[in-house]
């Protein structure tokens, strides 16, 4: 399984910010999306990525977090996927690394967002439709 | 408006797996609800008539549970209809409530590589087809007439067609591979068949099972470069680090059998790892000659895939039939929002949408290949149909249908006979299953199956058999 086909599923739709956003801003656009992380994006290229976590680190010992622009305290060393990517590697890479949203680019334009939910629940699928494969099998009594 | 209609009706277009175990979820979830399943074909069941290789009889054992779902009288089918030729939206939005697609992904994806059209170059799906009997492919007419074919993929279609290439004729008479496909692949001079990886043993799609498979056919050596079943050192981290058994067991299973010392066995079926078809070589007369490949290293992203990297080395086969099975694609419907960069109805949850703005359009979803692009197996479309309908008896029950002017069965079979000659019912459809499996009896295999439309239907007018179509 690839990450195009997870994105098959989920669609292309992202959520995104700017440089210059607010922290309160995207908080309000977290809720509203209901998403985890936001894809920075300068003129057009995504430059980073925020995430609940990044607020959440942020807000240690600080009061003024929520009008700090998103350029302050974003995740600047992105990884990002391709459509062809095996989920099963992304999924290890995305749990050993401890980073939950991945963008996921083609020809450099971003296509889509994948995160260790989605990927997870790919390969739950997956398993499970072999399992019900073979029971269809068993209780058709299927032979040779 | 609110509540469910009572009855709720619903159309399914498409009778493959995603399409019964649809109807099968809606039937048993609804004590009500009405479904009518439509195909293109006059045979239900999509790929498990037609895809599905005719030697594995037993992954074909499931249509008994689908055949069971037609018992109930709250299920019609109507074959050899098909939307947007025969019946439509706007005609269904007349007598359903719902129309539910499920059409699967129904061509393939191009290599793009120079002399991918040169005569001789077949989507593997087209040959699939034509072997297991689709009668839109009945008259195509595959040149076998030639030492060896190369297979592009790894892949359980790459490697079904493989096992067809590489089979004896009482091999393939024994199953219930069309007759007409048998007699041409009795004639075949293909004695040598590739195969060929883009990427290494680690990563290569095919199950154990299917390769243990083709390591056991009596008359074919399988043969694999040990240089090329090694795992390079990216690999073996990445085995390592998944710490998967089904997967290391694949890969230790390759590499036995690349061990193998050959048997002199009078076929030979060479799978080959880390190499991309560069182009097809043309015979000079606008035919396949030749393959030529480039040889791979695999590379990290910093996401853990390992993708395949052309070292600049190159090899040529000669071959003069190539078939690729570099993946799928869904194909738009007529009047159906579609996601032309996913090649799947778009879709939220099986609720179709508009692929911009994803509002959704009440009244149409889809499950299946259609709905989420061609992964999985014949099972996980269970799930994946289950989430669909209870979208749908959730937007019933919220009164979020289409708003048909004449919900009744008796309308809308009057408008499917308006629409359409000759629909087969399930009834007729076990009448052909009953000729075809007598007639494989007969012939010493599971079926023998009716090749084309006509048979079918002169068939169901009492004329002749299967046999000879």
């Amino acid at each position: 399984m690839k990450l195009e086909n997870v994105l098959a599923v989920k669609g292309s739709r992202i959520e995104t910010c700017a440089l210059t956003d607010t922290v309160r801003d995207v908080i309000a656009h977290l809720k509203a999306a209901n998403v985890g992380a936001l894809v920075v994006v300068d003129g057009g290229r995504p430059v980073g990525i925020i995430s609940e976590r990044d607020i959440a680190r942020a807000v240690d010992g600080e009061s003024n977090v929520p009008s700090l622009p998103v350029q302050s305290l974003m995740t600047r060393e992105v990884v990002f996927g391709a459509p062809g990517d095996d989920v099963a590697a992304v999924l290890d890479t995305m749990t050993a690394n401890h980073f939950r949203h991945l963008p996921v680019v083609l020809d450099g334009e971003l296509v889509g967002i994948v995160t260790t939910g989605d990927l997870v629940r790919a390969e739950l699928d997956t398993l499970r439709g072999h399992v019900v494969t073979l029971e269809d099998q068993v209780m058709a009594g299927g032979g040779e | 408006m609110s509540g469910a209609p009572n009855p709720l009706r619903v159309a399914i277009i498409g009778a493959g797996p995603a399409a019964f175990y649809a109807a099968d979820h809606i039937l048993k979830q609804s004590s009500s609800a009405e479904v009518d399943m439509f195909d293109r074909l006059p045979t239900p069941f999509g790929l498990v008539r037609h895809g599905v290789a005719p030697d594995h009889q037993k992954i074909k054992s499931v249509v008994k549970g689908f055949a069971a779902v037609a018992t109930s009288p709250r299920f019609r089918f109507y074959g050899n209809v098909e939307f947007g030729r025969d019946v439509d939206l706007a005609g269904l939005a007349r007598h359903y409530h719902q129309v539910l697609f499920a059409t699967g992904a129904q061509t393939d994806r191009r290599m793009n590589i120079p002399g991918e059209d040169l005569a001789g170059s077949y989507p593997a799906t087209e040959f699939v087809a034509w072997y297991n009997g689709h009668p839109a492919y009945r008259d195509e007419a595959f040149d076998l007439q030639t030492p060896a074919a190369v297979v592009v993929g790894v892949g359980n279609v790459a490697i079904d067609v493989a096992r067809m290439l590489s089979l004896e004729e009482h091999e393939l008479a024994a199953t219930d591979m069309a007759r007409h496909a048998v007699a041409a692949l009795a004639r075949s001079q293909v004695r040598d068949v590739y195969v060929l990886g883009r990427r290494g043993p680690a990563q290569a799609a095919f199950t154990t099972p299917e390769l243990k498979e083709l390591s056991e056919l009596p008359n074919v050596d399988l043969v694999i470069d040990p240089a090329e079943a090694a795992l390079d050192a990216l690999s073996a981290a990445e085995l390592e680090r998944a710490n998967d058994p089904v997967l290391r067991r694949k890969v230790e299973l390759i590499q036995s059998l690349a061990t193998r010392p050959p048997a002199g066995r009078p076929r030979r079926l060479h799978l080959r790892f880390l190499v991309s078809p560069e182009a097809l070589i043309d015979d000079g007369h606008g035919r396949v000659a030749a393959v030529r490949l480039a040889r791979n290293e695999l590379v990290g992203s910093e996401t853990g895939s390992l993708s395949a990297k052309p070292t600049g080395a190159t090899e040529t086969i000669a071959a003069g039939i190539v078939f690729r099975s570099v993946g799928y694609r869904g194909v738009p419907l007529p009047g159906v929002p579609f996601d032309t960069r996913w090649g799947v109805v778009a879709n939220v949850a099986g609720r179709v949408c508009s692929p911009e703005t994803h509002e959704l359009v009440p009244g149409l979803y889809t499950a299946g290949w259609i709905k989420r692009g061609p992964s999985g197996v014949i099972g996980t479309n269970k799930a994946d149909a289950v989430e669909t309908v209870h979208a749908m008896l959730a937007d019933a029950e919220a009164g979020l249908t289409l708003d048909p002017a004449q919900p009744t069965a008796a309308a809308a079979d009057e408008y499917v006979r308006r629409c359409c000659a000759r629909p087969v019912s399930f009834a007729d459809w076990q009448r052909l299953d009953a000729l075809e499996v007598e007639a494989g009896a007969r012939a010493g295999c599971p079926r023998v199956k009716f090749a084309s439309v006509a048979s079918m239907l002169a068939a169901l007018a009492g004329e002749g058999g299967p046999a000879g179509n």
